[in-house]
């Protein structure tokens, strides 16, 4: 399984759209710490890399590159090999890379210009999210063989992801607003990733703002350890499930 | 060896294979032919695990193919249109193969023949179809498997290389091993192969040795041979 | 072992230039009754506790003497009594560690209380456990200073303020630590008094709370951590300069709260990590300049219900939102103040942005509206909205607006 992970990040990183994506990542990284006279806006600039560019570029980079990689997959399963340790070693392939990338462009600057604890909770969620995205991207493919439609389909998922499903939020907060309705709302969060990730950036990085009327729900829930805990199991169980659907599907694909 | 039985398989509104039961057995060398989109590919890539059946049993030395895949580690297999990765070198492919084979010991002879050994350093995406029929063909090989699955095997080739795969194939027939060839030119075939397999819409419409054949139709040449059994049968 | 019990020495014969009596210096020790030595003594007098541990229920103080502690003797209301309580003029209590006073919901028992006099003096005490600290009921020009008044009050029902102040006058509370009380200062109709340099933290319900109480200034003050921060409400002419209000967090804690305040003065104070800097309600003609805010939840909020203020030079930080407010008029004046969430420019290099910067996002409307709205804050579509209305302003107030945001922060 490790020369063929070892492979496809070799291929990855002949590639170079992921050599480009790092350089775009830490350009955007540290000229937002450098150039913002303060830290925090920085910080706000990393918050759109991680709710924004990395969703996209992860899903539509892993999208194509499993579509560019049928031919390779194909020669795979003809080979004495499992098919799942195929399309595992593809995922750890694909998300390793990215998150390499992630993690050397804009986890640096983090490091040194971030408060440690929100550096950390929002290198946690950046990788997370790459994960999701690469998870949902392995899904979506295998539910069509045309490239076309396959990018479509994820470029549409990272629309609704990033912005199509917070209107939906907001549209149900503002109908409903005479019902008591932000316990329902933390659980309508939850079929989010990136609102599970943006909420537990927010909780460390807007204490102050988020501490007031419903704020403190979110603290209850989100804020404690277990909180914390609870909502990495979430991001986790959207890798996992995305992912394990693929596998089955995968597994009766005919080639 | 393999055994196949009421193997289905449908695309959609095609009906690829239908209640497919065959049975290949080592030491041979057997033809499967028939017209475009028959099933012959398909029944290939069933063999090999590229195709899930709807229903049906593979066995292979009598082992259900169902959940196993070490069983590829005996098969050789050439496919009709070589795919590989664009950016590899063909160093590289034959590099990776090695290492998931994790065999030892390797039959270069084709390696050496079609000079594959002098363009490691040449990327897929700069070969022409017949090179990349040459590397399929080495692969197919490579790892001495008992079992050899060539999905149109000369077509692409040049004369010349042709005739070096088929005196391979001829050669490793001798040590006894099952091959099963798929081909459209069933001119190329008359020296090589033992059995005939035709297909039709999805059905074995015969499977016959090639001296019953023969016999029955009188007829020495074996594409003459299905041409009259076909024409027979029309008539029928 | 000490075979004296009572010493009384003759240390001193003063003679004034118009008082001819002598005052006398009378030690208490283990075993010696304060009470009593106060019952024996005259105007005047000096009385000195060693250190030891006295529990001698509630003490009257109702001759102008002074009471002096050596090494903090230690006085206990064995959670019963009042402890001291003052109704002479002239009094000064200096060095005591007063502890466990009564708790009733009846009397507003309090380790020290003051009833009905001036001049009084309370100095350099540590007050522990007590319901009420230090109670001033009807005093004037008196001085409370370097006290330290802690308590562990957890609800509101069952705890008394650090230094409750009711009626009174040209009062000085001065450099005194209170921590967990209800109200760390209580001030109702007090006037023309200075609380200066003081620390409240950790209260249950407002570090400093303060009423009807018209020409005090309060400075150089540090606010921490208190239920609901400082509430300064139905007051005029205030003066409110260089106060720390800290991390005052929930859903009504703010840093400062001014309800019905007009012609006061709030200037160079420092607004951190406060779920609300200021929350203003019916307040008028405030100005509000050199400030800080610095990482608030909201910098200011400003009911619909406040009038001509001025809001001018002042740094807003890293808050999560500037300025809210829950109407569409907008009678308040911004100027000249630093936002740094200003994106203008400056061509002309007169420090002053050619932009005028408009501190309202459309979010921080709909937050007010509705609560909620919070769990979508920094979402990508809610900042595609905000960035929508600045460009084409249709629902935030038109005149809500800074004419001449500066570029650079103030040195503050």
């Amino acid at each position: 399984m490790f020369s063929i992970v070892r492979l496809i990040v070799s291929d990855i990183v002949k590639n170079k759209i992921v050599i480009v994506y790092t350089l775009l990542l830490a350009i955007l990284s540290w000229s937002a710490f450098m150039l913002e006279d303060n830290q925090n806006k920085g910080i706000l600039t990393l918050l759109n890399i991680i709710l924004l560019t990395i969703p996209l570029v992860s899903i539509l980079f892993t999208a194509i590159y499993i579509y560019n990689s049928n031919e390779f997959i194909e020669l795979l399963v003809s080979q004495p090999l499992r098919r799942n340790k195929i399309w595992i070693s593809l995922f750890w392939g694909i998300s390793g890379s990215l998150l390499f990338a992630f993690l050397l462009s804009t986890g640096i600057p983090l490091i040194l210009f971030a408060d440690l604890k929100l550096g950390l909770i929002m290198l946690g969620v950046g990788c997370m999210i790459t994960l999701i995205c690469v998870a949902i991207a392995f899904v979506s493919t295998t539910f069509t063989r045309d490239k076309a439609k396959g990018i479509g389909i994820v470029i549409v998922l990272w629309l609704y992801f990033a912005l199509l499903f917070d209107s939906l939020i907001l549209f149900i907060l503002f109908e409903f607003a005479d019902y008591p309705i932000e316990k329902p709302m933390l659980f309508m969060v939850a079929l989010n990733p990136l609102d599970i990730g943006r909420i537990l950036i927010l909780l460390h990085l807007d204490v102050s703002a988020m501490m007031g009327y419903t704020g403190a729900i979110f603290r209850e829930v989100l804020g404690s350890i277990t909180g914390i805990l609870i909502a990495f199991i979430l991001l986790i169980l959207w890798t996992v499930v995305p992912f394990w659907i693929s596998l089955i599907k995968f597994n009766h694909k005919d080639l | 060896m393999i055994r196949l039985e009421n193997i289905s398989k449908r695309f959609g509104k095609l009906q690829a294979l239908k209640q497919v039961s065959i049975h290949f057995e080592s030491n041979s060398c057997v033809a499967l032919i028939g017209p475009n989109a028959c099933g012959k590919t398909t029944l290939i890539k069933s063999i090999l695990g590229m195709v899930i059946p709807d229903s049906g049993y593979i066995y292979f030395k009598e082992k259900s193919i169902k959940n196993d895949f070490l069983y590829r580690q005996e098969i050789g297999y050439m496919p009709q249109i070589g795919r590989y990765p664009e950016h590899m070198s063909i160093g590289k492919v034959l590099e990776m193969i090695q290492n998931i084979r994790k065999k030892t010991e390797y039959d270069d002879e084709l390696l050496r023949t079609f000079q594959i050994d002098k363009m490691y350093d040449k990327k897929m995406h700069t070969l022409s179809g017949g090179t990349r029929q040459k590397v399929s063909a080495v692969l197919a090989f490579l790892f001495n498997p008992d079992v050899l699955i060539l999905d149109e095997p000369t077509a692409g080739l040049d004369p010349l290389a042709s005739e070096i795969l088929k005196d391979k194939i001829i050669k490793e027939k001798k040590k006894g091993k099952l091959i099963l060839i798929t081909s459209h030119q069933l001119s190329e075939l008359d020296d090589l192969v033992t059995e005939i397999v035709l297909m039709q819409e999805g059905n074995v419409h015969f499977h016959y040795p090639v001296e019953t054949l023969q016999k029955q139709t009188k007829e020495e040449r074996i594409s003459k041979a299905i041409a009259k059994i076909l024409k027979q049968q029309q008539y029928v | 072992m000490y075979p004296i019990s009572l010493i009384a020495i003759l240390l001193l014969n003063v003679f004034g230039l118009c008082q001819v009596q002598a005052n006398t210096i009378w030690i208490i020790q283990k075993g010696i009754s304060l009470k009593k030595t106060i019952a024996q003594i005259k105007d005047g007098d000096t009385i000195i506790v060693k250190k030891g541990f006295y529990q001698e229920g509630n003490i009257v103080i109702n001759k102008s003497i002074v009471l002096l502690g050596e090494d903090y003797p230690i006085l206990d209301g064995e959670n019963k009594h009042e402890i001291f309580t003052i109704t002479a003029p002239h009094v000064i209590i200096k060095g005591f560690k007063l502890q466990n006073c009564g708790n009733s919901s009846l009397n507003d028992l309090a380790a020290i209380k003051v009833l009905n006099t001036h001049h009084v003096q309370i100095i350099d005490n540590q007050l522990k456990n007590n319901f009420f600290g230090i109670y001033l009921s009807y005093v004037q020009n008196s001085l409370i200073k370097n006290n330290k008044v802690v308590s562990n009050a957890t609800t509101e029902l069952h705890s008394g303020n650090g230094i409750h102040c009711w009626k009174s006058d040209s009062l000085q509370i001065i450099g005194n630590t209170i921590e967990g009380h209800r109200d760390g200062i209580y001030f109702e109709f007090v006037t023309h008094s200075i609380i200066w340099r003081n620390t409240a933290s950790k209260n249950v319900r407002y570090g400093l709370h303060f009423m009807f109480s018209n020409d005090d200034a309060y400075i150089t003050n540090h606010f921490k951590n208190n239920g609901a921060g400082v509430a300064v409400m139905f007051t005029k002419n205030v003066k409110m300069f260089n106060n720390f209000f800290e991390e005052n967090w929930g859903d009504a804690a703010y840093g400062l709260l001014l309800k019905e305040i007009s012609d006061s003065y709030l200037l160079g104070n420092f607004f951190r990590k406060n779920t609300s800097g200021i929350y203003m309600e019916g307040t008028n003609r405030i100005k509000v300049k050199r400030n800080v805010f610095r990482n608030n939840g909201w910098a200011m909020q400003i009911q619909a219900s406040c009038m001509e203020n001025i809001i001018q030079e002042n740094n807003f930080l890293g808050n999560s939102f500037d300025v809210s407010t829950n109407g569409s008029v907008v009678l308040n004046t911004f100027l000249k103040n630093y936002w740094d969430k200003y994106e203008g420019y400056d061509l002309n290099k007169d420090a002053i942005g050619d932009v005028p910067y408009r501190p309202l996002s459309l979010f921080s409307i709909m937050v007010e509206k509705n609560n909620s709205s919070m769990l979508l804050y920094r979402s990508f579509m809610v900042t595609l909205l905000d960035k929508s209305e600045k460009i084409l302003p249709s629902i935030t107030p038109d005149n809500f607006i800074d004419n001449q945001p500066l570029m650079k922060p103030l040195p503050l």
